[in-house]
């Protein structure tokens, strides 16, 4: 069923809506929880837009096994995701930046509300993003420390290849994960692939792992695989940036292991045909990271390694 | 005067991007002022480039008090500004939330930490701002509630309002936060606009920095007293909201005062022409800022109020 989260005027004739779908398990089936699936607050990131799709149509396909309530909220930013647009069209802040919204701030902080105050109460939320146009990414769950004791091991359950647990800062604080957390609402972040695009591969490995964790809340009942057992990284986690602008080349595949010293690739120069940097890895790891747009300025980020592997 | 270059970035098939500083008098640092890094910040760049133009002239006539030092950014983010984009063009990002930087990060932590670098050991620092909510203010300075403020310094300004803020959690990426972390004496100047100039609220902000340094004594300068500062509090402002979308038509300006029940806008239909709503004031008192769009959605803040304020 069809809901109207929140539905504001917008200037010439349309109205800006957050939806969501809701499907209830069958008369006598319900043993009172909630899971809320949320992606699509940045209008770049699709991945989740696979993921709710066929979720639901598995759900569909077997309502008698569902045991509880699962609320999916496809698109909370409609206008960025219609438009390209990673923000709130019309509006400065990112909207993964204004929670827990505000009733007499802009109509992004007062849908930001509206949207949170619905999912409020829910025994689980799952907030799925893509991470931008820039950079590819391996199914990840990101935890912060503060409230890792109680997230991971539901985490652990979710079929993801890491879990990256951070430190707290203060600009996070206005998160929808930090703002659910702290209010009691347990809410795990998932970040995989890249911005525009969807990569099926990904999706499925994440709908496995929902459906596994719903199975351990007692919600769903169909057969589930044993998730895959995630590495959990204290931000044991290597950054390499660009120094040179240009064009980066990779030379190495995603989601692969690496060698500390390794060539990952170069940052070209098609004028000159100059290679103005070799980029290699600080460390051994697993590259869990890595630039998918070419162009680069200094600073650009290139790839993660999550530390650790054969020679340590 | 003294310019020079704080840092530079090389970039794919631009030239590389130079961030100027000029500096005035020699000695201790006294006062940092930072212009635009947002890319549509015209009039935050074009009151620093007369301030430098005063500065200078006050320079060769020995009206810089011996003992202090000066240091004006007129611009930050020229980047942006050549190719009409608000933020850093490349990924979105916004200088301005990336403070106090970092040197070994992406670009904009990049260059926020470059600037910082630059600007950190001020006794005092003054930011022509622009707000994320797309309107007109009063002319007012802006101060951070941190706990390290200094509220009382931001009256020597002399314009109409000073208004305390309580940080936000992004607020506390801002140059402005910042600055009063590591203890320099923080002021965020809005005047009327950002994308065009406005002559004369340029000039009363140029006026206003120099009435500041001159009554710290750091240069030598005579003008007109300016106004004893209101203080405001941003959470005793009233915030009239808009009902529905439409054109919007403005009735009052900004610094006006209005009565309780007074018509301050309408909203119309866009094909029609007829009025959807109008929006009333809820109090007695004086206009702090207003919408400047002709069109707005719902829940938009359309008016924010000084409430029984007479002006
Ligand atoms: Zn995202």
């Amino acid at each position: 069923m069809e809901h109207t989260v929140v539905s504001l005027q917008l200037p010439v004739q349309e109205s800006l809506e957050i939806k969501k779908n809701r499907i209830t398990p069958l008369p006598g089936n319900d043993r009172g929880k909630r899971i809320c699936l949320v992606t699509g607050t940045h209008g770049d990131e699709l991945e989740g837009q696979y993921v709710l799709w066929e979720l639901t149509r598995q759900l569909n396909a077997h309502r008698e096994l569902l045991h509880g309530t699962v609320d999916l909220y496809p698109a909370m930013n409609p206008l960025g995701i219609n438009s390209i647009t990673r923000g709130v069209p019309l509006f400065d802040l990112d909207m993964n930046r204004i929670f827990p919204g505000r009733e007499d701030g802009h109509m992004a902080e007062y849908a930001a509300m509206k949207a949170m105050e619905d999912m409020q109460g829910a025994d689980m939320v799952i907030d799925i993003h893509a991470s931008n146009i820039f950079l590819k990414e391996l199914p990840q769950v990101r935890v912060n420390e503060l409230s890792a004791e109680a997230l991971v091991p539901l985490a652990q359950l979710l079929n993801v290849d890491f879990i990256w647990i951070h430190a707290a800062a203060t600009v996070l604080e206005s998160t929808l994960a930090y703002s659910l957390n702290s209010t009691g609402t347990p809410c795990l972040v998932v970040e995989m692939g890249v911005g525009m695009r969807i990569t099926k591969e990904y999706g499925d490995q994440l709908i496995a792992g929902i459906l596994n964790l719903m199975a351990h809340m007692g919600m769903w009942d169909g057969e589930t695989q044993p998730p895959r057992e995630p590495i959990v990284s204290h931000d044991d986690v290597a950054f390499i940036n660009a120094s040179a602008a240009g064009i980066f080349l990779p030379s190495v595949a995603h989601n692969g292991m690496v060698q500390q010293g390794q060539q990952l690739g170069v940052i070209a120069d098609p004028m000159t045909g100059e290679t103005k940097e070799e980029i290699t890895a600080p460390s051994n790891g697993l590259l869990f990271t890595l630039r998918e747009y070419p162009v680069v300025y200094p600073g650009s980020l290139l790839a993660r390694i999550l530390k650790g592997g054969s020679d340590e | 005067m003294k310019q020079e270059t704080l840092f530079v970035l090389d970039t794919p098939y631009r030239q590389k991007l130079h961030v100027e500083g000029f500096r005035f008098g020699r000695g201790e640092k006294s006062l940092c002022v930072v212009g635009a890094m947002r890319g549509n910040e015209v009039q935050q760049m074009y009151i620093c480039s007369q301030l430098v133009r005063q500065l200078k002239w006050m320079e060769h006539h020995g009206d810089i008090s011996s003992g202090y030092e000066i240091l004006v950014v007129p611009c930050v983010n020229h980047f942006s500004i050549n190719v009409g984009s608000r933020f850093w063009a490349m990924d979105g990002t916004d200088i301005n939330r990336m403070f106090p930087g970092y040197d070994a990060g992406e670009t904009t932590q990049r260059i926020a930490s470059a600037l910082f670098e630059a600007v950190k050991d001020y006794q005092y620092g003054v930011h022509f701002a622009s707000s994320h909510m797309s309107g007109e203010p009063v002319p007012h300075v802006r101060v951070l509630d941190t706990g390290y403020q200094n509220a009382d310094l931001a009256n020597l300004f002399g314009l109409p309002y000073v208004m305390l803020r309580k940080p936000t959690p992004y607020d506390t990426t801002t140059l402005s936060y910042n600055w009063q972390v590591w203890e320099t004496n923080a002021f965020s100047i809005y005047t009327k606009t950002t994308a065009t100039i406005d002559e004369a609220s340029a000039q009363e902000a140029v006026t206003a920095v120099l009435r500041f340094l001159s009554r710290l004594g750091i240069v030598k300068y005579n003008c007109h007293n300016g106004y004893i500062s209101t203080l405001v509090h941003e959470e005793a402002l009233t915030n009239v909201m808009t009902p529905c979308g439409g054109i919007f038509r403005r009735l009052v300006d900004p610094g006006q005062f209005v009565e309780y029940r007074q018509v301050l806008g309408q909203l119309l239909d866009p094909f029609t022409g007829e009025v959807r709503a109008e929006l009333t004031s809820p109090t007695n008192g004086t206009v702090f800022f207003a919408v400047d769009y002709a069109l707005v959605t719902e829940h938009t803040t359309a008016f924010r109020i000084i409430r029984r304020l007479h002006s």
